[in-house]
């Protein structure tokens, strides 16, 4: 008989008075008998709906009834059949759009907690198993992998568990993309992220770091190299500013920069080289899961105020509710409906001062999201010593700049269909550098697909010979 | 881990290294940079590429010890690695149709403008080439400047070696002997390309400088080094970092290029440690 509390098995965490002022994870994690507890909500429903959820269609109801029965390894063999990055996914993923939005469970009380499930399952195995993946049998092809971020991570995984010799070319030091620049430490521990990657190069995948494509190998190069099929998961790219006065302020940061001098340089850590502005007041401009991770990136760091200055309403912002709540937990202050106007110096060319307008909610526009509208003569003054702008990113041209025959829109994304097929032949793309900025679990699905198209690609062309 | 192949110690705080890269070797061009990081816990520290050799395999830098990384750099000898060495990036120097350049560098500015010189020189126009020190002590790549130029002007602003003065002085009065230049460019402080370029101006010489904010990742990614040129934001690494000296906000990126000092003077404790002699003297 399936446990019918209508609420899930709450997520321990840390107090967040406590953990606002270290770097240490957020949540700490079901026990197993929290995970058993939590596991025997699932219905075992026939049609699976939560399946259909999942970007990369992990088998939930298998393992959450291996979980039930205390089989975790049983569960993780399960999860790993279609998921690489199981202890990742499980942190990061927004299951309440995805797999729990579908959850049966959901029309009354709370959906299943399958990503905490998914979470236990992944980090038990880690502490428990030693058994190193096992290299499947080479199939003699080669393949290059563009971007060492979920969609290239996932793409190279399937590939290599087909047989290929996968190598990913990265463009920075570590491998890990958003998950080691992007998310902090406290929502998804590094040491994790390089388990996951590790098993990566334990199937046969060669990651090979400061290889900026574009500029040290074009992707003809590649192919010349005897690659026959190429996967591009560059990423999202270059910041997008907002072109008000003052940003260019000492102090100003994009929540790129200021978020990859503390996760990927390790900033908060003072036996890493790499300086981060210490903030008594900090305004992160931007509703999206990025400005809350800055924003408590901030506070963790020291600052006494965080603001997060959005232009809409809570309702209409893209973050997670769960980080929102934690954000709002850990003290950060929500000045919604306010837009910069613009940024001002204090006497040392440091910007000393936010001038924000209010704005009010009219009409949806394109996005089906209610249109903000400045209220007139409603200005005031926020005083910040730093700013944080978080509204988005627009796709790294050193690609597409260099390949010729490689179509992309006019944001600059590339094209792909349905397949993560490019323009050009042998080339496929998928994650952020085709999507614009979105989430890790839809750029692994994409790098799953990728690789199976990859596949097919090069089955059909050395059929041909 | 990249190998350091060769070590020449320029001055007491100037050090040129050959660095085995060979993949950056085959696609290094004048103008282009590479970032380092020394050791795991090292900054990700931008240089301009001073010369390669693509038979060798081998890319060389020419960088001043200021801060720990570059120190740290500095007292490794040839055998010893680097941990993280990444190019080429940004846009190379514009080398075609120039008929009469004249390169101004400054300090270890020389030697970001001696790739550029040598580029112009080998594909056939004259090269002029002005470069100022603060004294004779840290003159540095003169007989390679002397192969890649038709004339060298030396200056120092002691007047301890070569003319007297500063390299704009210098560039004035050539100017305005007749010297008819299609092409100035100014690698070296902020301040000296803010000059070289108020010099070029009225007189409508087209000035290219290349420019060193702070930055982190080189690929466009952190817009840590956005700069301000003909009033629109441009990032210098993947815009740049060659860019129009008749355009670029200076003042402003002299104020970002501080961001990080008062910091870094409150850690200075750290550098002590080190026991390696520098003095600020570029």
């Amino acid at each position: 008989m399936a446990n019918m509390s209508l609420k899930k098995v709450p997520m321990p965490e840390q107090d967040p008075q406590v953990r606002n002022k270290n770097f240490t994870e957020v949540s700490l994690g079901y026990t197993p008998e929290m995970a058993m507890e939590e596991a025997t909500r699932c219905l075992n429903c026939k049609n699976k709906p939560c399946v259909a959820g999942c970007p990369v269609n992990v088998l939930i109801p298998e393992f959450i009834m291996k979980t039930a029965a205390g089989q975790f390894e049983e569960a993780f063999d399960i999860i790993k059949t279609t998921n690489c990055l199981p202890a990742v996914c499980g942190r990061v993923c927004p299951q309440e759009s995805q797999c729990e939005e579908k959850c049966i469970r959901a029309i009354k009380g709370e959906a299943v907690g399958i990503g905490r499930l998914e979470r236990f399952v992944a980090d038990y195995h880690m502490e428990h198993s030693s058994a190193a993946a096992v290299p499947p049998v080479p199939n003699g092809h080669k393949a290059a992998v563009i971007g060492a971020g979920p969609a290239g991570l996932t793409c190279a995984s399937d590939l290599a568990l087909l047989g290929y010799k996968v190598t990913i070319f990265e463009a920075f030091h570590k491998p890990g993309g958003v998950l080691v620049y992007g998310i902090p430490e406290f929502r998804l521990p590094k040491a994790l992220v390089q388990k996951e990657i590790d098993n990566l190069t334990a199937l046969g995948v060669e990651i090979m770091p400061n290889m900026v494509i574009g500029k040290i190998l074009s992707v003809d190069e590649l192919f010349e190299d005897g690659y026959e099929a190429v996967f591009i998961g560059s990423g999202a790219g270059l910041p997008t500013f907002m072109n008000i006065e003052g940003e260019n302020l000492l102090g100003v940061y994009s929540a790129n920069e200021y978020l990859t001098r503390a996760n990927l340089m390790k900033a908060y850590d003072s036996e890493y080289d790499t300086p981060i502005r210490k903030s008594k007041a900090v305004a992160v401009v931007g509703g999206g899961n990025v400005a809350m991770d800055a924003a408590r990136t901030a506070k963790r760091l020291g600052a006494e105020t965080v603001y997060i200055v959005y232009r809409r309403s809570e309702i209409e912002m893209p973050a997670r509710l769960e980080e929102v709540h934690h954000a709002k937990e850990e003290g950060i202050i929500f000045k919604n409906l306010n837009n910069p106007v613009r940024l001002l110096a204090g006497d040392t060319g440091e910007v000393a001062a936010m001038e924000c307008i209010e704005m009010d909610l009219g009409e949806p526009d394109a996005s089906g999201r209610r249109r903000p509208i400045e209220k007139a003569g409603s200005n005031f003054i926020l005083d910040v010593d730093t700013v944080i702008i978080a509204i988005g990113t627009s796709p790294n041209p050193l690609i597409r700049s260099t390949t010729s025959g490689l179509e992309a829109n006019k944001w600059g994304c590339l094209v792909a269909d349905d397949s993560m097929a490019t323009s050009k032949p042998g080339v496929f793309a998928g994650g952020d550098a085709v999507t614009g900025a979105a989430t890790v679990i839809l750029a692994m699905g994409a790098g799953k697909i990728a690789a199976a198209s990859m596949d097919a690609y090069i089955r059909s062309k050395s059929e041909q010979v | 881990m990249y190998k350091i192949v060769s070590k020449k110690i320029l001055n007491s705080a100037v050090i040129s290294m050959e660095v085995e890269a060979p993949f950056i070797a085959r696609k290094a061009k004048a103008g282009q940079f590479i970032i380092f990081r020394v050791d795991e816990f090292g900054e990700r520290i931008p240089l301009t590429i001073a010369d390669f050799d693509r038979e060798k395999g081998t890319v060389t830098i020419i960088f001043q010890l200021v801060g720990k990384s570059t120190k740290i750099l500095g007292a490794k000898e040839p055998g010893d690695m680097i941990l993280d060495f990444v190019g080429p990036l940004g846009q190379p120097t514009e080398i075609e149709g120039y008929k009469k350049v004249c390169v101004v560098g400054g300090g270890v500015g020389c030697a970001i403008a001696y790739p550029s010189a040598k580029a112009l020189f080998q594909n056939g126009a004259d090269v002029d080439i002005i470069a100022g020190f603060r004294n004779k002590d840290i003159v540095i790549l003169e007989d390679e400047m002397k192969a890649v130029s038709n004339r060298l002007f030396l200056t120092t602003d002691d007047g301890s070696y070569g003319a007297k003065g500063f390299v704009t002085d210098q560039l004035k009065s050539l100017i305005e002997a007749g010297n008819n230049y299609d092409l100035v460019i100014a690698i070296g402080p902020v301040i000296m390309m803010k000059m070289v370029a108020a010099v070029t101006k009225p007189f409508g010489i087209k000035t290219i400088v290349s420019l060193n904010p702070i930055m982190i990742d080189g690929t466009g990614m952190c817009g840590g080094c956005r700069v301000t040129v003909g009033g629109e934001i441009r990032f210098a690494c993947v815009h740049g970092p060659d860019f129009d000296g008749h355009k670029v906000d200076f003042d402003e990126l002299m104020r970002r290029n501080t961001v990080y000092r008062k910091q870094e003077l409150a850690e200075s404790d750290h550098v002590c440690r080190l026991g390696l002699e520098v003095k600020n003297n570029g």
